[in-house]
């Protein structure tokens, strides 16, 4: 495969695609399937048959608002439709050409125009099982076109210049990450791709493996060439069966056109990726786990340094990033890095994708550039609380973030503002809650996660999070103390200093930042027994038991 | 020292083939460990002691930490399946939208606690931690199939056609 090949390919692809008079996208992620957008979309292929037109049918991945859902996309005229249902097929067949069928229109104007779509860019527009439809879409050419023009030092530079940094929720430079593990010594070199969403609420990885896997496999395919890997391993949890059936395909399709496997593009590189599948556990997000993990063992972490850049996988160098971040890579290169780090605030370049969900109008997937308002995510793009509530909080990074309160909503989002509140970015879950949540009761929860999920391997983290969870169930209950908040504190200071990793260091979050501005609803537990939000059950009759996590 | 021969198959049950085809594919190494007993849960539906003492032996890990791995993740499950399954999503969404009373009302009609298998072996009843359908939480899986926004009557007319079946 060179790039002449790779433009024919694009080209047949667009010709073809030309002949149809209209195209009729279906949105075929998890959240319309569940709403049987297959039955839809068999509907439609009948009525398209039935009426003769010249219609293109194409089952897509996610389209973004899923609260919408099922969704379907007609082109070139770019209606959107929500809601709809196998009912509906006749009306929106017979409707091509003419005037939209009234009433199931998606008018989300707003929703759409804050945003700004990158990573998502392919995400609605392609089949993500046909690699041509992704070539189309200028899909392989930063590939072909790093391998012929670029060195791997001038990849590093260009990705660094960028000002990418790790979407995974560290946020740590991914241009220096990379010059690391090019500069270490070795032979043998790896290159993983994260694809270990644990965090509850966040789907973002999700979806973009399954609704672009090629993306990934290229932004792997190009580190790889940079840092100097033939190996690339692709860790993807096991309860995303879709994600893997579709990246495995994508793998072969990949090594048929020969844009993976030994001399890629007659070039002397070689790459080659596996899919290594998680089997539910948390704390194999944490990189060192993860290696655990794809070695076979329990996934427990080790202590760092040494860093998985210089020893990693089977001790050897090994780069780590996560999805986003590698679906990020092929339009650095393909565009330039100015046009990149031109979006976003000054430390925090680019876009960065949302899983918006709880209790908000639009839930779904956003992209958004970096600096946004949190208040414009929640009250434009999400549509704001629905039901006549109010707004109370809105929770990010997960169980190892926090929660920020509604005075706070006009904070730019960026790495570094959301760690000053006392949150983190995280991967991208974003859950807003309003005034029918307690606070207490959501610390207590990720406490909860955070103490089942615990590897167990150091103590401040295995003991520390099973008496956070006690004390916090006591104050649930209405038989906690003053005493028994000070003491939380302090526990959350020494599980925070004296754990190994980042699971149990990131633990107390939930609970310090609840602590730090609704303060008011743990003393309303403790002096008044009274649940404000009406959650907690306060007859003293739940016991200190942990929801047992079994599948 | 003598080339290492891989045990011989528990039974002539068809799906140990399938097993043994994971461990042959990744050359019996012993990291292959994880994968093999993906293979072995789908095939069969759950882990026993046989099981995992085959995948132990073939790839010459020890049955301790063959059994920590086991132990460890919690896709992997040490009993069998009810004839269905009832999987109720604890994920941050779909908590923060009352899943747990989801999970008590299933509780109560089941008149079993989470992660266990009614007598009669017919339905089990599982939580999970996020889907990745947060989107629509509460979500509920009956056997595979996702079901959003979930309310307690829908989930307890399923468990009933089950029960009747």
């Amino acid at each position: 495969m060179n790039i002449e090949e790779l433009e024919q390919i694009a080209k047949a692809v667009r010709l073809e695609n030309a002949k149809y008079d209209h195209e009729v996208n279906v949105c075929m992620d998890l959240a319309c399937l569940s709403q049987h957008a297959d039955r839809l979309k068999d509907a439609l292929t009948t009525a398209i048959a039935a009426s003769g037109k010249n219609v293109l049918i194409r089952k897509t991945g996610c389209m973004g608002p899923c609260s919408s859902g099922p969704l379907v996309r007609v082109d070139p005229e770019e209606t959107l439709y929500r809601h709809v249902d196998a009912s509906h097929a006749e009306a929106i067949v017979a409707s091509l050409g003419g005037e939209p069928v009234p009433g199931l229109q998606c008018d989300l104007n707003e929703h759409f125009e804050l945003q700004t779509r990158v990573v998502l860019e392919n995400a609605g527009y392609i089949d993500p099982e046909k690699i041509d439809d992704y070539i189309a879409r200028d899909g392989y050419q930063a590939l072909l076109m790093v391998l012929t023009d670029m060195t791997p030092n001038g990849v590093i530079h260009r990705v660094a210049e960028s000002g990418l940094r790790g979407r995974g929720g560290g946020g740590y430079p991914t241009g220096l990450k990379w010059g690391t593990v090019a500069k270490a010594s070795g032979n043998l070199k790896y290159v993983v791709c994260n694809g270990d969403e644990g965090d509850p609420g966040a789907f973002m990885d999700r979806s973009v493996m399954e609704g672009d896997p090629h993306r990934v496999i290229e932004g792997m395919a190009i580190a790889a060439y940079a840092v100097g890997a033939s190996k690339g391993f692709i860790y993807v949890r096991a309860e995303y069966p879709t994600a893997v059936a579709r990246l495995t395909a994508a793998l072969r399709d990949a090594r048929r056109h020969g844009l993976l496997g030994n001399n890629i593009c007659n070039t002397p590189f070689n790459f080659d990726v596996e899919i290594r599948l998680g089997a539910g556990a948390f704390v194999c997000g944490e990189e060192t786990a993860l290696i655990a993990s794809i070695e076979g063992r329990r996934g427990t972490p080790k202590p760092r340094p040494p860093y998985p850049a210089v020893s990693g996988l089977w001790g050897k160098p090994t780069l780590i990033n996560n999805v986003e971040t590698y679906a990020n890579i092929a339009p650095i290169l393909r565009k330039e890095s100015k046009w990149f780090s031109s979006m976003g605030s000054e430390r925090s370049k680019g876009t960065k994708v949302f899983a918006l969900t709880g209790k908000i109008t639009h839930t779904g997937l956003v992209e958004v550039p970096m600096g946004i308002k949190l208040r414009e995510i929640i009250e434009v793009i999400g549509g704001g609380v629905p039901g006549g509530h109010t707004f109370k909080a809105v929770q990010t990074g997960g169980p190892s973030g926090g929660c920020i309160p509604a005075e706070m909503l006009d904070l730019g989002v960026s790495y570094d503002a959301l760690v000053k509140v006392g949150s983190i970015m995280g991967s991208g879950g974003m859950i807003v809650m309003d005034d029918t949540s307690c606070m207490v009761n959501v610390a207590r929860f990720f406490v909860e996660f955070c103490m089942t999920e615990s590897c167990g391997k150091c103590i401040p983290c295995r003991a520390g999070t099973a008496q956070m969870f006690t004390l916090l169930t006591r104050i649930c209950n209405g038989t906690g103390t003053m005493d028994d908040l000070d003491l939380l504190v302090e526990l959350c200071g020494t599980i925070k200093e004296t754990s190994l990793c980042g699971l149990g260091q990131t633990a107390p979050n939930p609970v310090l930042s609840t602590l730090k501005y609704f303060k008011n609803e743990y003393i309303e537990h403790i002096v008044h027994k009274r649940c404000p939000a009406g959650v907690c059950n306060m007859e003293a009759t739940v016991p200190a038991v942990p929801m047992e996590v079994s599948a | 020292m003598p080339a290492f021969t891989p045990p011989p198959l528990p039974s002539d049950d068809k799906r140990w083939k399938i097993v043994n085809g994971t461990m042959r594919k990744n050359g019996f190494a012993r990291y292959a460990l994880i994968e093999t007993l993906h293979t072995v849960q789908s095939s069969f539906g759950y882990l026993d002691d046989d099981s995992i003492r085959f995948v132990a032996r073939s790839l010459r890990v020890p049955l301790s930490q063959a059994y920590g791995v086991v132990t460890f993740y919690h896709y992997f499950s040490l009993k069998p399946p009810g004839k269905h399954t009832l999987t109720i999503c604890a994920g941050t969404a779909c908590y923060i939208k009352g899943s747990d009373k989801l999970v008590a009302a299933a509780v109560k009609r089941l008149g079993i606690p989470q992660g266990q298998t009614t007598k009669d072996g017919n339905i089990s009843l599982m939580t999970a931690r996020c889907v990745g359908a947060c989107s629509r939480a509460p979500v509920a899986l009956f056997d595979s199939e996702v079901e959003g926004e979930m309310t307690g009557g829908q989930m307890l007319e399923q468990l009933e056609r089950w029960a009747v079946e």
